[in-house]
């Protein structure tokens, strides 16, 4: 098995909840993350699903070094990047990009595409000031977009050629790992199918490797290589991708599964569906024990007893669930 | 005779870039306790055809250029505005995507669940409040005695989109309008709200227009569907049908790229090109420029929602010549 390029280990982001400006009172801590350990292959796509407030994006920051974390180590090809110093961490982008959910947020409204795909080139000084264009030019094309709309702004392109001009902003340096939080999330049924197939092309291609955040199993399994399901911070599931959500083991992935609706009428209307109770707890006060008993169906009382820990759940597959063989 | 009949409804926005048509002559019909999907993309039109209904289209830029929609014998686009508020809130309710900007972040939960109640029935303060408490009871809303009298912003997303859905069922609506109701929502707590609508239809017999743009809700929920493209319905239809034999090349364009529905790992399918500019007016068929199987006669004439079975009507010259099979 080769090395893995990209290692998290115990991986915390912990946010202090304080009250007041001057005389601070601590009011408790928000465990965002809470224990990570995760590796990804190269040529890998870790998909990574959960509802929202799970931590997933929390986690896709940390790594990214935007958020700092509390605790653990995020190891890109053996660099320590929660111990790098602001100018390594700053060589490291190079290898290391992401791609944001809202295409209309994370393009500055005022650059040209040029001046949005020119500038990581020119901070970085990967090529020469005069051969940039060309460079430009070259990732419009590697994403789908025509090089003539070099001189155009954000606000004349569509949401999927926004995200595509996104894409190519993460390309620009040849990184060898994406993150892409949520891209396809705000995008309607026909471009988010255009730019799933640009994704895996590009995965194909450049032999990427990429965490691929998003709420909708359907588009990870369909991305994803592995998948890893969070809930409260934690990991509670771990495997191929296929496996985790055609057999899921840990209750939590079977209630996720079991809830989106299948686009068959006849099945949909069939099926047993595992109907939630309630919203995630706070992660401000998380439960004892596993978080996810209070609303589990299988909860006993050893459930509150201790944070189960992950266990070998199949082949290639774990899971954190302490009742996992008597269900 | 149907719940709600809508014939050849014309909406457009006026603007300074030019005429809209953001709706082009829609019609369709509701039939009492039935669920109606209305599925389309961004800009097809799904959302303008009810907001005209409800008269919720701000005019200007806005502005109804013709049709009717008679609900119950009262035509909602042409009736008095008087009649048209007794109606609204009472006999037809909606709710919306984002329960968010659609609560009144100033006024406590109590305040707007039971502001139809005082406005359509007389009734006390008191017993109004007494039948808010029992909806929110009957929405899943735990605590109800405490959650009644605080703010929206102590609710969470789910929780809000149930305040929302107590305070559009209050009055007992016949006919309920849910415009993406479980967007902004986690697939769980989708699946708890999907869960209460059909509860609430079942317990009250109202009839139910659900818009989205996920095939996969329609398929557990509704009845009917209609497929809207370009302002325009392009096909109307069983839900069944509309999954096994679906005949319109946008409909099965649209199935061929979700992801759940194809093999892992295997290139999706993508509609080439964008959807049209609805200011320009386009001869012939608006998906013809992105599909398949378009000929010479798709960019001249204007296709009509013809029934190729009964209760299966497709808007394509090529399916309608027989051109086309499944």
């Amino acid at each position: 098995m080769p090395d893995p390029i990209l290692q998290l280990q115990d991986v915390r982001t912990h946010f202090p909840v304080e009250h007041g400006f001057l005389f601070k009172r601590h009011l408790g801590t928000v465990k965002a993350v809470d224990g990570v350990t995760l590796s990804v292959l190269p040529g890998e796509v870790l998909g990574l699903v959960g509802e929202s407030g799970c931590g997933k994006s929390t986690l896709a920051r940390t790594i990214m070094q935007l958020l700092p974390a509390t605790g653990g180590s995020v190891i890109l090809e053996g660099r320590n990047l929660t111990r790098g110093s602001a100018a390594e961490i700053q060589a490291v982008r190079r290898d290391l990009q992401m791609v944001f959910q809202d295409p209309f947020a994370s393009l500055n409204p005022r650059m040209t595409v040029y001046a949005t795909l020119a500038e990581p080139l020119l901070v970085h000084r990967v090529c020469p000031p005069a051969a940039v264009r060309a460079r430009v030019a070259e990732l419009m094309e590697t994403v789908g977009l025509a090089p003539r709309y070099m001189r155009k702004y954000p606000h004349e392109f569509s949401g999927g050629q926004r995200q595509r001009i996104a894409i190519a902003r993460a390309l620009a340096l040849n990184p060898k790992f994406i993150i892409a939080d949520e891209p396809v999330s705000a995008l309607d049924v026909s471009i988010q199918a255009q730019i799933l197939n640009l994704l895996a092309s590009l995965v194909r291609r450049m032999h990427l490797s990429m965490v691929f955040i998003a709420h909708d199993l359907s588009v990870v399994k369909h991305i994803s290589d592995r998948v890893a399901v969070m809930y409260l911070g934690k990991i509670v599931e771990l495997g191929p991708a296929a496996d985790v959500i055609e057999r899921p083991r840990h209750p939590y992935t079977r209630a996720l599964v079991s809830a989106i609706p299948v686009p068959d009428p006849d099945i949909e209307r069939r099926r047993q569906r595992i109907v939630l109770a309630g919203d995630p707890p706070s992660p401000l006060n998380p439960p004892a024990g596993c978080a996810f008993h209070p609303r589990c169906l299988f909860a006993q009382e050893k459930c509150k007893a201790a944070v189960p820990p992950l266990v070998p759940a199949g082949p290639g597959r774990e899971a954190a669930c302490v009742r996992l063989d008597e269900i | 005779m149907p719940l709600l009949a809508v014939n050849n409804l014309r909406t457009s926005f006026h603007t300074r870039s030019g005429v809209y048509r953001a709706v082009d002559g829609v019609s369709f019909s509701v039939e009492r306790g039935e669920t109606l999907g209305i599925v389309g993309e961004s800009g097809s039109g799904k959302s303008v055809t009810c907001y005209s209904l409800m008269g919720l289209v701000p005019q200007p830029p806005g502005r109804i250029e013709g049709g009717t929609a008679v609900f119950d014998g009262i035509d909602l686009l042409h009736c008095p505005p008087a009649q048209c508020r007794d109606l609204r809130g009472k006999r037809i309710a909606m709710i919306f995507q984002d329960p968010m900007t659609s609560l009144n972040p100033y006024l406590r939960v109590s305040e707007q669940l039971i502001e139809p109640l005082l406005i359509h029935e007389k009734i006390s303060r008191r017993d109004a409040l007494a039948r808010g408490l029992a909806m929110l009871e009957a929405v899943g809303i735990n605590d109800a005695p405490k959650r009644l009298h605080q703010y929206p912003h102590e609710f969470s997303g789910g929780m809000r989109q149930r305040v929302m859905i107590a305070m559009a069922l209050i009055t007992r609506p016949e006919l309920l309008i849910a415009d993406e109701p479980t967007t902004a929502l986690d697939v769980t707590v989708q699946a708890q709200i999907l869960e209460l609508i059909g509860k609430f239809q079942r317990e009250f017999g109202m009839a139910v227009i659900f818009i989205t743009h996920d095939l996969g809700v329609v398929s557990g929920l509704c009845d009917r569907v209609l497929v809207m493209y370009a302002g325009r319905i392009v096909e109307s239809t069983t839900t069944r049908a509309l999954f096994h034999e679906p005949r319109h090349p946008y409909t099965r364009a649209l199935q061929r790229s979700i992801p759940s529905l194809q093999p892992k790992g295997a290139e999706l399918y993508t509609i080439p090109g964008m959807p049209p500019d609805l200011s320009k007016p386009h001869p012939g068929c608006a998906f013809a420029p992105r599909c398949e199987f378009a000929a010479e006669q798709c960019h001249g004439t204007d296709p009509r929602l013809v029934d190729l079975a009964p209760g299966h009507a497709t808007a394509c010259l090529r399916v309608q010549a027989g051109e086309l099979t499944a």
